[in-house]
Formats: C-alpha cells, sequence, structure tokens
C-alpha cells in the first residue's frame, strides 16, 4: 500500500529538481540533459496514473526526437556556456514576481479544490485505458482533429526544409 | 500524515501547477533562446500532466484527456521543429541566440 506514495514522491522530487536544472544551468547542453531526464520521469508519472501508451509515446516523440532535434541544435549552433554577463536585476525582480504572482493564483485554485476525492491504488482496476481504445477514440470522435494533425505536420515539414534552405546564390 | 500516504488529484495537479511555474519563470528569467524553448516545453508537459491526471481521477474517467495529450505531443513535435529551424535561420543572420542582441525589428 506504501508503493504508490513512494513512487510518486521520488518521482515528483526529481521532476522538480530536472526542471530547476534546466533553467538553472548555465550550458545549454546540460540544460537538455536534464530536460531529457525530466521527460523520462514524467512519462513514469503517466505511467502511475495507468496511461501506458502516452508513457511510450513521451519517450520515443519527447525524450527520443524532440531532445535529438535540441542536442544536434545546440551542437549545430556550437552554443558554448553563456558568456558572463552582468545580471540584469531590474528583469529579475519582475520575472520573479511574475511567477510569483502567478504561483499565488494558482495556489489559490488548488486550495479551494476539494480534500480527498479518489486515492491513487494500482490493486484497484483503473479505467481501460489502452492504445486500443485511444485508437478508437481516435478515428471517431476525433477523426477530424486528427487528419488536420496530419495537415499540419506537413507543413510545419515543408516549412521547415524551406526555412533551412541556404539561400540560392 | 495522509496528505503524504494518500496521492489523490491534488497532488498531481500541485505537481503541475509547481511545474508550469519553473517553466514560466525560465521562459522569463533566461537569455538563450534554446533555454527558453526548454522552458516552453516544461510549461506544455506540466499541462499534459494535469490533463492525464483528470483524464483518471474526473467525475466521469475517460480517455478523452488522453487524445488530447496526444495531440499536444504531435503539435509540440512540430512546434520545435519549426522553432528550432527559425533559430537556425536567425542565428545565420545575427550569429547570436541571446535575446538581448535580437531587439530590432529589421535586419
Amino acid at each position: 500500500m506504501m508503493l504508490e506514495p513512494l513512487t510518486f514522491w521520488i518521482l515528483a522530487i526529481g521532476l522538480i529538481a530536472a526542471a530547476w536544472s534546466v533553467i538553472l544551468q548555465r550550458n545549454p547542453v546540460a540544460s537538455a540533459l536534464s530536460l531529457a531526464a525530466g521527460f523520462v520521469l514524467l512519462g513514469i508519472l503517466f505511467l502511475t496514473l495507468g496511461s501506458s501508451f502516452l508513457m511510450m509515446a513521451q519517450i520515443i516523440v519527447y525524450a527520443g526526437a524532440v531532445m535529438v532535434l535540441f542536442l544536434f541544435i545546440i551542437m549545430l549552433l556550437d552554443l558554448k556556456t553563456e558568456e558572463k554577463r552582468p545580471v540584469p536585476y531590474a528583469r529579475l525582480t519582475v520575472a520573479v514576481l511574475i511567477a510569483a504572482a502567478f504561483g499565488c493564483f494558482l495556489g489559490t485554485a488548488l486550495t479551494a479544490l476539494p480534500r480527498g476525492g479518489e486515492v491513487l491504488s494500482w490493486s484497484r482496476p483503473a479505467p481501460p485505458m489502452d492504445a486500443g481504445r485511444i485508437g478508437e477514440l481516435l478515428f471517431s470522435k476525433y477523426v477530424l482533429p486528427f487528419e488536420v494533425t496530419g495537415v499540419l505536420l506537413l507543413v510545419a515539414t515543408v516549412g521547415v526544409i524551406m526555412l533551412g534552405k541556404k539561400e540560392a546564390k | 500524515m495522509e496528505l503524504v500516504t494518500q496521492i489523490t488529484l491534488n497532488h498531481y495537479l500541485t505537481l503541475s501547477g509547481v511545474l508550469f511555474i519553473i517553466g514560466l519563470a525560465g521562459v522569463m528569467l533566461r537569455r538563450n533562446i534554446v533555454v527558453i524553448y526548454m522552458g516552453l516545453e516544461l510549461m506544455l508537459n506540466a499541462a499534459n500532466l494535469a490533463l492525464v491526471a483528470f483524464s483518471r481521477f474526473g467525475v466521469a474517467p475517460n480517455l478523452d484527456g488522453h487524445v488530447m495529450v496526444f495531440f499536444i505531443i504531435t503539435v509540440a513535435a512540430a512546434e520545435v521543429a519549426v522553432g528550432l529551424a527559425l533559430m537556425v535561420a536567425l542565428y545565420r543572420l545575427k550569429q547570436t541566440t541571446n535575446t538581448g542582441d535580437l531587439t530590432s525589428l529589421k535586419f
């Protein structure tokens, strides 16, 4: 019975540490690797919620494809550790204030949530959430968004090729 | 004690909120465009976590949240590809990824 909270807390602490590391590292490569670790941890959190399909999608698309793109760009642009510039205190203050204000906003919303509710337990069967059911939904209720996503991917591919192409001399 | 040993929807939502705020702080604090992008990805993922949690614990648990997360993952992948291509194009023009050096509207 203690396994669920233990897993959740380990994943939660790891995830927050990874997120901190992403925004605080000076070296973009270190940021990218922390982000990859965060993506994998989030994938495992999806699994704790009973969604093995989303875990696989998360790890393949985010920790795989997106991270490769990030690292590739960092390598291509040869981004080294940010050179030390004077810390922009005004900007820092504003950023922290906005984040804190948003935090208060979210905190108010979260404390207003009803306490209790269903407790996470893996021994009780969760509602069936396998890839087959998601596929059925994709091709029945969500068939239009699904097709539009396909068009979007095509447009993105063409756009990226146009952007990445060297100007013809 | 119950707060620690009984994981409910609220735990997942709080984690999602914390992640979102860290991402937001990253977007506002950092000056390297690539790292700003990573902050954006963090925020997207925080939203995904909330959607999956609602899908599992909601009043009527169903798969609609999962489908939405699936779409978000797809669109985010496309968005990252386009964004990074823009960064490469920008770097070719200005040889920098620092937002402080990218203040003019016309090159």
